[in-house]
């Protein structure tokens, strides 16, 4: 087979997770007023503050507009076409997985995460959110001998509102962007974490999200804290069939470490990122911020971004502790007609504080790649260190690279490094290759696996493995 | 010894070979007969078409062939991907070795090693095997092996990319290896280590193609015999006195339009 036949075969294979649950839904019908709000409290049973709080962003978003400044095309929202609750039947509270739909758990099988399996195997907890509501939560009655809380969101309003009151948007506002007050208002569900003083989560936690319903936005929540001296380490991975029409995701997650703790986040992303012609896909605008609260504290974001037709996020740390340290580590992939504009901001505000952005944008078919990242450093952020690298890869010649460096120094004592590299995978590079018997797509593979290398190294092992393959996959057809 | 018989013994046959890169014609005519174990040496001015000959051996997908045929092993090679050409034995040392930035010298080279065994339906080498498989060679090479660590050929001196492709050739036994320009950008001593290298995988079956501009490396790489390319064509054949006979007299007497004439003497 010619090279040019076997690319063709490869790029006609089909987004792998593409398939619709048949399960019946419970949704409320397109449109978002304030009585969309009401109802989805209402059959959520949430107390009136939470209420209150959706509210004030519901009417907080009303007066904002849908933003325009990333590189990115897309088509116009209807914000009213949306449906903002869709929840799998029956929509009782589950005890345990046995009483899970079986073709929701067939579901997570085929996407490769067993929770039955995950129940009794393996290291990782899994809270697995299905359109709008979590089915499954593993391994919670495990952690909470060790007083980690996790479950989904809902279910930490109901048992631990304290702590939710204390830190739902403590570190996103719902005033902070036109997604984030729209997420504040209607977000259905999520991942609520919370690691007590001085524990150290001995398990990867994991949330895995999945939009089956058609003509339903995505607006989960997941907040994470980390009390005094505590360390976790959390993924999160994302699938949806295919569908024509353009799916919003708009999540947000907020991360408070406390003094001397750590969060460790690492994001798989494999939304579909519809067909080879631009049609469909999601668009995955997602508010992600840390806020390294405490002293010593470190936030350290890895994200792996595969899917979506848009990618528009900025996972951030706010420097704020002394000596605390932030983390970018990223790797976006643009196929096709697909495009991404992220990056990360560090803001630093405490002394000594330090940041390390490592940006890896890979671009093939017609797919738009931007890094837009900022560096803040504020007055009082004494010998602030910050190094950034962003580096860009080409895969043919019909698409683009772009790359925004920001940087904002208000202290004199800062030391700030930037180094950006742009290159184009070469006919040669696959040449050599194959005349060493490597076909061309292990040679491709193998070459943006090589440039990928330092954000992979991040990631936890299992998912560092799933990473490259699907990177593997997003690429198939890409040369050529 | 008629043609037909002499192809049983053959392992490349090269007739009558036309081709181009971005429509220029560069070979035009071109025929070569190898036999298992020799070592050819094809010299001859910047332009000749040495490199491109070397390429569309190798199958490099910029070179067209126009018309002839390579016949390697029994086999039609033009027929060939680049990848199955290497699975089935065929070399290319290349003169600017390619870096792999972020992948490993020993993991591209397992990589490359277990591609040719599942091709020949072998079964593969896991990484305790491949290490003492490489360690072995790259004594043979004088290579030092930190340099298996390295990403491939990625901020590599001259002479430790062409001493990795030695390895790498060493690792792979191919049947029919070609080296393009092999002493290019080497100091005498790098060049005595590679060609060393490439000695001491001389033997048995395994034929050469050694291509190059000067003289100097078959002084170390000793040939069975020498051809002289010009012009898209071997003009001129000899034994490795020949290679001599050019480094006295350089190529200016290609242009005089004795080429033809000095084939037909020495045939």
């Amino acid at each position: 087979m010619s090279e040019a036949e076997e690319l063709q075969k490869l790029a006609d294979k089909e987004y792998e997770f593409g398939f619709v649950t048949d399960v019946e839904s419970d949704s409320l019908p397109p449109g978002l007023d304030e009585d969309t709000i009401r109802e989805i409290v209402r059959r959520k049973g949430e107390p009136d503050w939470l209420l209150e709080y959706r509210l004030k962003a519901f009417r907080h978003w009303q007066t904002m507009e849908d933003p325009a400044w990333a590189k990115v095309n897309k088509n116009v929202v209807n914000y009213q076409d949306l449906i903002y609750y869709s929840a799998p039947k029956p929509k009782k509270q589950l005890e345990s997985l046995d009483e899970v739909d079986p073709e929701l758990l067939e579901t997570f099988e085929k996407l490769g995460i067993s929770l039955e399996e995950q129940k009794r195997l393996s290291n990782v907890a899994v809270d697995a959110v299905f359109d709008s509501v979590s089915v499954a939560t593993t391994f919670s009655d495990k952690l909470a001998e060790l007083g980690i809380i996790f479950c989904s969101f809902s279910e930490a309003v109901k048992e631990h509102p304290e702590l939710i009151r204390k830190y739902l948007g403590s570190v996103v506002p719902y005033t902070d962007n036109f997604y984030s007050a729209l997420n504040s208002a209607v977000f259905s569900d999520g991942s609520f974490c919370y690691i007590p003083k001085g524990v150290a989560c001995p398990m990867e936690l994991s949330t895995y999200f999945r939009i089956n319903a058609a003509g339903t936005g995505q607006f989960e929540r997941t907040l994470i804290v980390a009390d005094e001296g505590s360390t976790v380490s959390y993924l999160e991975g994302c699938t949806a069939p295919m569908r024509d029409e353009n799916q919003l995701h708009a999540a947000v997650v907020e991360l408070v470490a406390l003094e001397e703790a750590t969060i460790k986040y690492s994001t798989v992303q494999n939304w579909y990122p519809g067909d080879a012609d631009g049609v469909g896909g999601i668009y995955n605008f997602v508010t992600k911020r840390g806020l390294c609260k405490g002293d010593r504290s470190k936030i350290s974001w890895t994200q792996v971004e595969t899917g979506s037709a848009i990618t528009w996020k900025y996972p951030s740390c706010i420097l704020q502790g002394d000596d605390s340290i932030g983390e970018f580590y990223s790797v976006a992939l643009t196929n096709n007609f697909q495009q991404a504009d992220t990056g990360t901001k560090m803001v630093h505000l405490g002394k000594r504080t330090k940041s390390t952005i490592i940006s890896k944008g890979i671009s093939a078919g017609k797919g738009q790649n931007t890094y837009r990242g900022l560096v803040d450093i504020k007055k009082g952020a004494e010998d602030a260190r910050n190094f950034s690298q962003c580096d860009s890869m080409l895969l043919g010649d019909r698409c683009g690279a772009h790359t925004f460096p920001y940087v904002e120094v208000r202290n004199p004592s800062a030391k700030v490094e930037h180094e950006a590299t742009t290159s184009k995978i070469g006919e040669d590079q696959i040449f050599y290759c194959n005349q060493r018997g490597i076909s061309t797509e292990d040679a491709v593979s193998m070459i943006v696996n090589g440039f990928c290398k330092e954000v992979f190294s991040e990631l936890p092992m299992e998912f560092a493995v799933e990473a490259q393959k699907l990177l593997a996959v997003s690429l198939e057809g890409s040369v050529g | 010894m008629s043609a037909h018989e002499n192809e049983e013994k053959m392992i490349l046959d090269v007739n009558n070979l036309h081709a181009s890169v971005e429509g220029s014609p560069i070979l035009k005519g071109l025929n070569l007969s190898v036999k298992p174990g020799e070592v050819h040496a094809i010299m001859g001015p910047n332009g000749s078409g040495k490199s491109t000959f070397a390429n569309v051996l190798a199958g490099r997908e910029d070179y067209t062939v126009d018309s002839g045929s390579v016949s390697y092993s029994g086999l039609d090679l033009l027929d060939l991907d680049p990848e199955e050409r290497a699975c089935e034995g065929i070399f290319l040392a290349f003169q600017y070795p390619v870096s792999i930035p972020g992948i490993s010298n020993a993991y591209f080279l397992r990589s490359a090693l277990n591609a040719v065994r599942r091709y020949r339906e072998e079964s593969e080498v896991d990484a305790v095997d491949f290490l003492q498989l490489v360690r072995e060679k790259m004594k043979l090479v004088g290579m030092d092996e930190k340099l298996l660590q390295r990403s491939v050929n990625d901020g590599f001196s001259g002479g430790e990319k062409k001493r990795n492709e030695i390895l790498q050739m060493a690792v792979l036994d191919p049947k029919l290896a070609i080296l393009d320009e092999t002493d290019s950008g080497l100091d005498i001593d790098a060049l005595r280590i590679v060609a060393e290298g490439v000695n001491a995988l001389r033997g048995g079956d395994r034929a050469f193609i050694v291509v190059t501009h000067y003289q100097r490396l078959l002084d170390y790489i000793v040939p069975d015999h020498v051809h002289v390319l010009s012009e898209g064509q071997i003009v001129r054949s000899g034994d490795k006195t020949l290679a001599h006979e050019l480094e006295r007299e350089g190529y200016s007497w290609l242009e005089s339009g004795h080429a033809r004439e000095k084939t037909q003497e020495a045939s």
